[in-house]
């Protein structure tokens, strides 16, 4: 990215005395992916232009826990989670946003009963906001006309009922938006949820990310649109194995909405 | 000797009665084998829940051909019933049709009408689910959990229903009274001229027979219940009630763990103290879920309530592709093994003897629960708001926490989390490194 990214950190706001309106929780998919970080990117670009008063944490953050507690380690979860909630405590934190559904989840559900309370959205959810208010609005026609089919994340969907946000953002866009069979409540997951990302499938008769990508494909979609890093990662992968990856591409609505 | 058939069905009636509280009895000291839960909260959404769910059927019509076919044997079940309260009364008292005496003839007329013609309407739905069990073979009727016992099971209680349908139809066709009122009987006259030129006393023994076989059809169907899937007739109004009403991405946090992770947190704790007297009886937190009375009660009402239709397994992505996890299996080796831990029970006097087995291992594999995606499409896919990821997530907590038995890969992830807080190996004060990428 040309431009110079403005990402100021809590720690430094500390310093200068002040208290951003939002905290990005980047996560660690968004930190350390090379895939992610441009999904990162792509908000932070959003948030810069839209002039939103925010922050990172930065090496202050820690993983949330959330994969630990899916793959049964709540005792892991709960350190993490407990170590998180201090520091965003001490920080004050009032409102979070998040690119990773997990994270969202993680943190507006199972962080409460632990100490950590907090207005958390998902960054879909945030871009709606901030276009509705007038702060953030669409100049370009990037995606007029083009299909575009929009994956429900489980965490964000099905989860945690959040279904209208990304797509009413996505038809900010003009493009035509396409629903494969399988979408909302009864979307199919992408494969990475439950730590199935860090490990390998258990023996069967095909990927569940082939399969999710098959249902993607039947729409003839020319941009499948993702809002979990995750979710990225798997139809991206899935596309590849297709041999679709000229005609179609995987993108984040961060960064579709950053381009547009 | 008047009185002998009011006797004889008195007797019958008590029996079968007598004998279905038993065992809807047992079924409650089961579900109590498992953990208390709180679910004293949200008591109007859990109203609504039920109003909707259970009662409206909101979430069987979303498959429409099953749904809509469901809610006629549904409400054709319930509302035939009605005419049981009849039986019973004509029963105990030797009266005869008490209602074509005590109500208005129209009133009485339409109630038989209305009940005739969804009969018919049962029969028609209970064909079409014969037919898609056995002729159509649909997907979800043939997984492997479905062979034997379960598949049988399923076939029986369309039989019944069938016979129970027949015996309602012909005894109003054999009703020479009933027949001569000609008011109520828009299937049955029907049915009547095939019966023609019997003799009266012929008649009333049809009559009377498929009069007596309907009322211990039902008494055996009620007693049927318990030893079948088909529970969920009475326990899907009581388990959607208490179904989870909290986001479904929302999973619980261990208390157990929460007191052990507050006191390392503790800058006060002293490490060396002795524990509080309190404590030393106390057995020491079990984490996770090895075996059904590591469950909780909402847990194995869950099971009792499962009718097997596998809509779960369906939409279950780690199935669709083939792997070996069915969350409806979850649930019926759930309830297989409560039932054998019950009998267990019956035959210890009451007390659990340890049989080596347990529902980890010996029911639900490691590599069926290792599949799951935690993606919650089971959850949304079950009419009546069962939670099998819930079991899968308790048990995944036994492996991990208490045996350390997760996939090497995960372990190898846990592992970067508490080194470096990332599931892979990168230094923590590298996290910020995109923002200069």
């Amino acid at each position: 990215m040309s431009e110079q990214l403005i990402v100021p950190t809590m720690a430094e706001m500390m310093a200068e005395g002040k208290q951003p309106e939002i905290l990005f929780w980047v996560g660690s998919a968004g930190s350390y992916d090379d895939r992610a970080k441009k999904i990162t990117k792509a908000f932070v670009k959003i948030l810069n232009k839209a002039n939103v008063n925010f922050a990172v944490l930065g090496t202050e953050e820690s993983n949330t826990g959330d994969v630990a507690k899916r793959a049964g380690n709540e005792f892991l979860f709960q350190m993490q989670a407990v170590m998180n909630i201090e520091v965003l405590n001490a920080y004050e934190i009032k409102r979070i946003v998040t690119c990773d559904p997990h994270s969202f989840n993680c943190i507006k559900n199972e962080y409460p009963s632990l100490g950590g309370n907090y207005d958390v959205i998902h960054h879909t959810q945030y871009i709606k906001e901030l276009m509705s208010s007038g702060r953030l609005s669409l100049e370009g026609n990037t995606y007029k006309g083009k299909r575009i089919t929009f994956h429900d994340p489980c965490y964000l969907g099905r989860g945690n009922g959040v279904y209208e946000a990304p797509r009413d953002v996505l038809k900010k866009t003009n493009a035509t938006l396409v629903e494969m069979k399988r979408h909302k409540g009864t979307a199919l997951c992408c494969g990475a949820g439950g730590a199935q990302m860090f490990k390998d499938a258990e023996p069967g008769n095909k990927e569940i990310n082939v399969l999710r990508t098959e249902d993607a494909i039947e729409t003839q979609p020319e941009i499948i649109a993702t809002g979990c890093p995750y979710c990225n990662t798997m139809m991206t992968d899935g596309v590849k194995f297709k041999e679709k990856e000229t005609a179609i591409k995987v993108l984040d609505i961060a960064e579709l909405i950053a381009d547009a | 000797m008047e009185y002998l058939p009011n006797i004889i069905f008195a007797v019958i009636l008590i029996l079968g009665i007598g004998y279905f509280t038993r065992n809807v009895k047992k079924l409650i000291r089961n579900i109590k084998l498992g953990h208390k839960v709180d679910a004293s909260d949200n008591t109007s959404q859990r109203w609504k829940n039920m109003a909707y769910i259970a009662l409206g059927q909101s979430k069987m019509v979303k498959r429409p051909v099953s749904g809509f076919l469901h809610v006629i044997v549904y409400v054709g079940f319930i509302i035939i019933n009605i005419e049981v309260l009849e039986i019973i009364i004509d029963g105990l008292f030797g009266t005869h049709r008490i209602g074509q005496q005590v109500l208005p003839e129209s009133l009485y007329g339409f109630l038989i009408g209305s009940f005739e013609i969804l009969a018919v309407l049962v029969l028609v739905a209970v064909t079409v689910f014969w037919l898609r069990r056995n002729v159509i073979k649909i997907k979800r009727f043939l997984s492997s959990e479905m062979k034997g016992w379960p598949k049988s099971d399923g076939n029986i209680i369309l039989y019944f229903e069938v016979v129970l349908m027949c015996l309602f139809l012909i005894m109003n066709a054999t009703d020479m009274v009933f027949q001569e009122a000609n008011s109520g009987n828009i299937i049955s006259q029907f049915i009547a001229p095939w019966f023609e030129g019997l003799s009266e006393g012929t008649l009333t023994i049809i009559e009377r027979s498929a009069w007596w076989l309907h009322i211990v059809g039902i008494l055996a169907f009620l007693n049927y219940l318990y030893f079948s899937k088909h529970l969920h007739i009475l326990l899907a109004f009581p388990n959607v009630y208490f179904g989870k009403v909290e986001p479904k991405g929302k999973f619980n946090n261990l208390e157990a763990v929460t007191a052990e992770v507050k006191l390392m947190m503790d800058p006060d704790a002293d490490p060396y103290a002795a524990p509080p007297e309190s404590a030393e009886d106390e057995v020491p937190a079990k984490f996770g879920a090895s075996d059904v009375m590591d469950l909780t009660q909402i847990q194995l009402l869950n099971a009792y309530s499962c009718t097997e239709c596998g809509r779960c397994t369906s939409e279950c992505p780690a199935n669709l592709t083939g792997k070996k996890l069915s969350p409806r299996k979850i649930m019926m080796d759930t309830r297989d093994r409560l039932e054998e831990v019950g009998k267990n029970i019956d035959a210890n006097n009451g007390e659990f003897k340890d049989d080596g087995k347990q529902l980890l291992g010996d029911y639900i594999t490691n590599e069926e629960l290792w599949a799951c995606t935690t993606c919650n499409a089971c959850v949304e896919a079950c009419p009546v708001s069962i939670d099998p990821l819930s079991i899968i997530v308790e048990m995944r907590r036994y492996l991990v926490m208490e045996q350390s038995a997760a996939p090497m890969e995960l372990n190898n992830m846990m592992t970067n989390i508490e080194n470096n807080g990332a599931p892979w190996p990168y230094n923590q004060m590298d996290r910020l490194n995109w923002k200069d990428e």
